[in-house]
């Protein structure tokens, strides 16, 4: 198939995995990530039998979606990095934020102010958007984390409701924006740039920092596995 | 097509989309419900071309109003000015910040305007049984799912101009209605691009082989 073959050119370091035949069928239900497991592309449906070597990423032989990536130590790595964002994050919100000084008057803010002015202006639905994108939804997500990482940093039994709990997490990823939110504060940056001083607070370094701890922490996940611990068959 | 090509749906088997779990249509059928993480489990997305559907045009009649109408109000001694987004990417580009003239063109009238063409396209190619290219129509529905998010930036900019830009009656900056649109639009899209099932696109590929 002419995809295959330019897929594999483009990408030399991903291993395209092996097609599916009938006979899989009878062995779906056992998903193991150490053993070859099959799996159904999200995106188009393909059957795959997946055999994870190695640091290959596997992509779907058909319409190129992403269906495994080798994630090494995830649970180490994921727990350490929730722990580290959880820390950035009272950073964020309990330092200021921007300051602006314009001829002798100093406005100072913190990250909750902006949401606290639209709420006042009665635009409460858009007040409470931004609180959900840029701190509800990336606080939720890493209590999530920790609540389903901790039991399972040193082999424990995985806490009460932790399949529901991971989810949940991976259901509200989407709108988790605080990187976008970055973009918004340095734009803003150079339009208040012309006409006053504009202080950076302690909290817009960790905010920055954050985003890429909690990017890191997300990625270094690894669903397959995680799965395996958190069956709610067991 | 490849006789060896099978999908799960061919196999009588569906992929819970949270944990990816395959599990027989027999067993769907009589506990709709993930074994191994609890997920309400369906062959393809429920509704998913009618949901898509309404709400592309519920963000289509947004995106009027959010383009119409100012998104920053500025009072300066007692002078109002009204901003909306094309106003307001005009302003960076005479000032010299083209830089940030092509962030929010791209974030806030680029992205939404591309992203709902791209849905109607593919949600046309389904309802017409196209079989051009499906590889390339998966793509560009993984892209819409992925850029959609960034055309918030131009409401966190109001955000921080209204916290920040508080100082009476010298001058103070106010969030002006097509916010409110604007928001509207960017939840909306997202909604739209999960609602989407681009498993859909191959479905009629191989139905008409």
């Amino acid at each position: 198939m002419n995809s295959h073959s330019t897929s594999r050119h483009r990408h030399p370091q991903h291993r395209l995995p092996e097609r599916a035949e009938p006979a899989d069928a009878a062995a779906c239900a056992s998903g193991h990530r150490t053993e070859p497991f099959l799996v159904a592309c999200p995106n188009c449906d393909l059957l795959h039998r997946l055999a994870p070597q190695g640091d290959a990423t596997l992509l779907c032989f058909r319409c190129g979606a992403v269906l495994y990536r080798d994630k090494p130590n995830s649970i180490e790595r994921g727990l350490a990095l929730t722990l580290t964002a959880l820390v950035l994050f009272v950073l964020s919100n309990c330092f200021p934020f921007l300051a602006m000084k314009s001829g002798g008057l100093v406005q100072e803010t913190i990250l909750l102010t902006g949401i606290r002015e639209l709420w006042n202006e009665g635009m409460q639905g858009l007040a409470f958007l931004v609180l959900l994108t840029c701190v509800l939804v990336p606080l939720a997500q890493m209590l999530g984390l920790l609540y389903i990482l901790a039991p399972l940093y040193g082999n424990r039994p995985p806490a009460r409701h932790a399949g529901r709990v991971f989810r949940l997490v991976q259901e509200v990823a989407p709108w988790g924006m605080m990187e976008v939110f970055l973009i918004g504060v340095l734009v803003a940056l150079v339009k208040l740039g012309h006409m006053a001083t504009i202080v950076p607070g302690v909290s817009v370094f960790s905010f920055a920092v954050l985003i890429f701890v909690m990017a890191a922490a997300y990625s270094s996940l690894d669903p397959p596995l995680l799965w395996d611990r958190l069956d709610l068959r067991r | 097509m490849n006789a060896q090509l099978l999908t799960a749906r061919q196999l009588g088997l569906v992929s819970c989309h949270d944990c990816r779990l395959l599990i027989e249509a027999q067993q769907v059928h009589a506990h709709p419900h993930c074994p191994r993480c609890g997920a309400h489990l369906h062959l393809r997305k429920p509704n998913s071309l009618a949901r898509t559907w309404a709400l592309v045009w519920a963000a289509l009649i947004c995106l009027v109003p959010a383009n119409l109408l100012p998104m920053t109000i500025t009072t300066a001694l007692g002078t109002k000015q009204a901003d909306t987004i094309m106003s307001g990417v005009i302003y960076f580009m005479q000032s010299g910040s083209w830089e940030v003239a092509t962030v929010i063109f791209v974030a806030s009238i680029f992205v939404p305007c591309a992203k709902l063409l791209i849905l109607i396209y593919l949600l046309l190619s389904v309802r017409f049984r196209s079989a051009w290219r499906p590889r390339d129509r998966t793509v560009l529905y993984r892209l819409t799912e992925l850029v959609g998010r960034w055309s918030m930036v131009d409401i966190y900019v109001v955000t921080i101009l209204v916290a920040l830009v508080r100082l009476g009656a010298i001058a103070a900056i106010e969030a002006g209605p097509a916010a409110v649109y604007f928001a509207a639009v960017v939840v909306i899209t997202m909604f739209a691009a999960e609602s989407f099932d681009p498993r859909l696109i191959w479905d009629v590929v191989e139905e008409d082989v």
